[in-house]
């Protein structure tokens, strides 16, 4: 716990967070806090963005439509929560959020275009954005040439680092080191099956993985296979499973195609219970189309689950429901969406400032200890220090935290011996 | 038959000036460079839109592939930028420096021999024009010289885009997969991301995108473009005339994969980014449709489609990120319905009569001096 500090009641933010979710249902009832009391606009906008006495524009650029959209509605979810808690709160810099949401339409040139359009146009003082790896390839030179802010919340495979991009999810190595190194030894796994989807992510996840358990672990890769994304036919791959029996399947299949998987393992007499099993890519989302009966027993490695137990996920879930109804589910990634809005107004109120280059050079070491997967902080690299946490899938399509690392692990996209 | 001497008539002059005076005057002066670059986007559609009028409306072929000429041209040019873009000094970071990153992130340690020749400028500018020039000699080859058409050649279009965007998406080491190719920064050491870059590459666009117009109104008007029209109408008298069927249709898919591929070749240098979502099946569908709307027949038309399609689609998803495919899908089934010969349709049925009734006024009992009006512009047969 060395690096965790002492959370608690007694942070005056929390508090405020606090009473902030608290409040929100009066929101409607309440006159609205009233906004201008900041700083004046000509010392914290010195570039021109979209700020005025009582109001910041901010972008929100994600699929709304087309095959991502299921992926990340969920991100767009909670960076609404977040903005609207925000706001409740008092806003940033005595200014409320006002938001402009763009759809990526699933199409990364698509994602190029609105990302210049927010920042153009708009001149939007931060963008929260992008799920998919090809679509922050897509807008990385874009907010890299506007001089942009992009608060990117998935998971990814690292080999990046910009000025312009906060990486609120985590890097390759945080993500799979520490969970195959539990699997390891608790289940004394020597050999391992990978199978993928066919792009970057998790040809470089699997990538990392390799080296890991061939020069850490001293185990064995008896198979790589990928599938194109969307595939649907995976009986082949589960015949070699069956015939080369590995302790460990260690996937990152992503997508619809999950479900195909998942069903397919199942009917071949796969027993997740006792073929250990582990998963990046299916969060809480992804079984609510896979089914937690299809699922259960397979070991899933994030940094947030939804049922995680600490005081900031009992407010975070129960807002995050009453937002947007009994029935959603909470993932990583969408937890990872929550945290871009915030980190964001902490940054600009330690910047003191909207401006993009202040904030660039202000991330480093800001803190947000009410992130529901627990306490965050920005790295030099402009990743986050997070834990990796092992859960294992339940019935009811929910994870039971298993196993969890003791400090928070250290952000590195461009691992040494790992390339 | 009856050739007119002159080159366009007095309505295709009209819709030439008036498609010029948009593009070259109206635009550039009231559009900021960010949405004349989104223009310059859309241009590049056009250029596909005019091949499918040469090949579709005027041929009869229907190519449901033209993804994949719009791509190959796309991914040449993409590929010279690419490497000029990954020099030693921009990517020391890697762990090989100066290849393109994805090839770095796919652990090819050496330039693949096929992307050797995309150092060069003139090559590049050649491979866009002969590589799916080619490929479409050798589709249109195979398929027509066995006298498969219609549904079956539509079909087998769409069946070679799906193809090659398995082949992209799957070679990912070589094409950068999923992704594409992002990040293309100069041409020949010409910085193409700048504003005043961006006006030069729009006006640079609707330069070539005339030269593409004329070339197709020559086509039009030669003897060739009427056996087209007859082949169309009549595929078996054509041929029982003596004339080889085949070659005009392969001529026709040749020229249309030509434009298309020029068109490609001018989004990766005015979007910066090449990527496998132009080449699959759907955007080959939607380029037929750009044509559709601007009316199959009219080569300015097409051109109306490819905009008019284009900026419906920009402004429809920003105003209404969540329903913004409802609104497009109910635009077409408008046009569709309402004007089964599209933009060019609305023109000649509406607006041209009042022209010619205004000119005819002023110029009383001058007789008619277009009556000549090209057979070629008669309805479709279907």
């Amino acid at each position: 716990m060395s690096d965790e500090p002492n959370k608690g009641l007694q942070s005056p933010l929390r508090r405020k967070l606090l009473m902030g979710a608290a409040a929100l249902p009066l929101v409607s009832i309440l006159p609205r806090p009233s906004f201008g009391a900041g700083p004046a606009t000509a010392t914290v906008n010195t570039t021109g963005l979209a700020v005025t006495d009582t109001e910041v524009t901010v972008g929100i650029l994600h699929s709304a439509t087309g095959t991502m959209a299921i992926s990340e509605t969920g991100s767009i979810q909670a960076e609404k929560l977040a903005i609207e808690q925000i706001n409740a709160a008092g806003g940033v810099l005595g200014r409320k959020i006002k938001f402009i949401q763009e759809d990526g339409a699933s199409d990364w040139p698509t994602f190029a275009e609105k990302a210049k359009k927010l920042l153009v146009n708009d001149k939007v003082a931060a963008i929260m954005g992008c799920w998919t790896s090809a679509s922050r390839k897509a807008v990385l030179p874009v907010v890299e040439q506007y001089n942009g802010m992009l608060y990117y919340p998935t998971f990814y495979e690292g080999l990046e680092q910009s000025k312009n991009v906060i990486y609120t999810g985590q890097e390759a190595t945080q993500q799979i080191l520490a969970g195959l190194n539990w699997i390891a030894k608790e289940k004394g796994a020597k050999s391992f099956f990978f199978i993928g989807s066919d792009y970057i992510w998790p040809r470089t996840s699997n990538k990392i993985a390799r080296k890991h358990v061939e020069n850490v672990l001293k185990g064995k890769v008896v198979g790589e296979e990928y599938y194109a994304l969307g595939s649907t036919q995976f009986n082949s791959v589960i015949n070699k499973i069956k015939l080369t029996k590995p302790d460990v399947i260690f996937t990152d299949v992503v997508g619809g195609s999950n479900v195909a998987f998942y069903k397919q393992l199942k009917a071949a007499g796969v027993d997740l219970s006792k073929q250990a099993l582990l998963t990046i890519s299916v969060t809480e989302d992804e079984i609510d189309g896979i089914g937690g009966e299809n699922i259960a027993g397979a070991y899933a490695c994030m940094k947030y689950f939804q049922s995680l137990d600490n005081a900031n996920n009992k407010t975070f879930v129960p807002a995050f429901k009453k937002m947007w109804g009994e029935k959603t589910v909470i993932g990583d990634v969408t937890q990872a969406g929550y945290l871009g809005p915030w980190l964001w107004k902490l940054t600009c109120e330690k910047a003191g400032s909207f401006d993009v280059d202040k904030i660039a050079a202000a991330s480093p070491g800001v803190e947000f200890k009410e992130a529901p997967e627990g306490y965050v902080r920005i790295h030099e690299n402009h990743h986050l220090w997070s834990k990796t946490r092992v859960g294992r899938a339940k019935l009811d399509g929910q994870f039971e935290l298993i196993f969890e690392t003791a400090d928070l692990i250290e952000p590195d996209p461009f691992p040494k011996g790992y390339q | 038959m009856i050739i007119t001497s002159r080159f366009f008539n007095r309505s295709e002059l009209i819709g030439f000036v008036a498609l010029a005076l948009v593009l070259v005057v109206i635009l550039p002066l009231s559009l900021d460079v960010f949405r004349l670059n989104l223009v310059a986007k859309y241009l590049t559609y056009a250029f596909v839109a005019i091949g499918l009028v040469l090949c579709w409306g005027y041929g009869g072929i229907l190519s449901l592939g033209q993804g994949v000429f719009f791509g190959l041209g796309g991914y040449c040019m993409a590929m010279f930028l690419k490497l000029e873009a990954s020099s030693v000094e921009n990517t020391k970071i890697q762990s090989t420096p100066g290849i393109p990153d994805f090839m770095d992130w796919n652990q090819i340690t050496a330039l693949p021999l096929f992307w050797q020749p995309f150092h060069s400028l003139t090559f590049t500018v050649l491979a866009i024009i002969l590589v799916p020039g080619l490929f479409a000699l050798i589709i249109g080859t195979a398929m027509f010289k066995r006298r498969v058409g219609g549904t079956y050649f539509a079909i087998i279009t769409q069946a070679v885009a799906a193809i090659l965007t398995i082949l992209i998406v799957g070679q990912q080491g070589y094409t950068g997969g999923i992704n594409g190719m992002t990040d293309l920064r100069t041409l020949k050491g010409w910085d193409i991301r700048p504003d005043h870059a961006k006006i030069i590459l729009y006006f640079f666009e609707v330069f070539l995108l005339f030269g593409c117009i004329f070339i197709a109104q020559f086509i039009r008007l030669t003897k060739l473009g009427r056996i087209l029209v007859a082949m169309r109408e009549q595929e078996d008298r054509v041929r029982f005339s003596g004339y080889s069927v085949a070659n005009f249709k392969i001529f026709a898919f040749c020229m249309a994969a030509i434009f298309a591929a020029i068109g490609g070749a001018m989004f990766a240098l005015n979007v910066g980014f090449m990527s496998p979502s132009f080449v699959g099946i759907v955007p080959s569908i939607e380029m037929v449709i750009y044509t559709a709307v601007g009316g199959r027949m009219s080569i300015f038309g097409a051109v109306w489609g490819a905009l008019l399609v284009n900026f419906a689609k920009t402004g429809l998803s920003e105003s209404f990120p969540q329903l913004w495919l409802f609104g497009l899908g109910a635009l077409f089934i408008a046009v569709v319905l309402a004007f089964p010969n599209g933009l060019s349709g609305i023109w000649a049925d509406y607006v041209q009569p009042r022209i010619d009734r205004l000119l005819a006024l002023r110029k009383s009992k001058s007789g008619s001096p277009w009556a000549g009006n090209s057979v070629a512009d008669g309805a479709p047969a279907e």
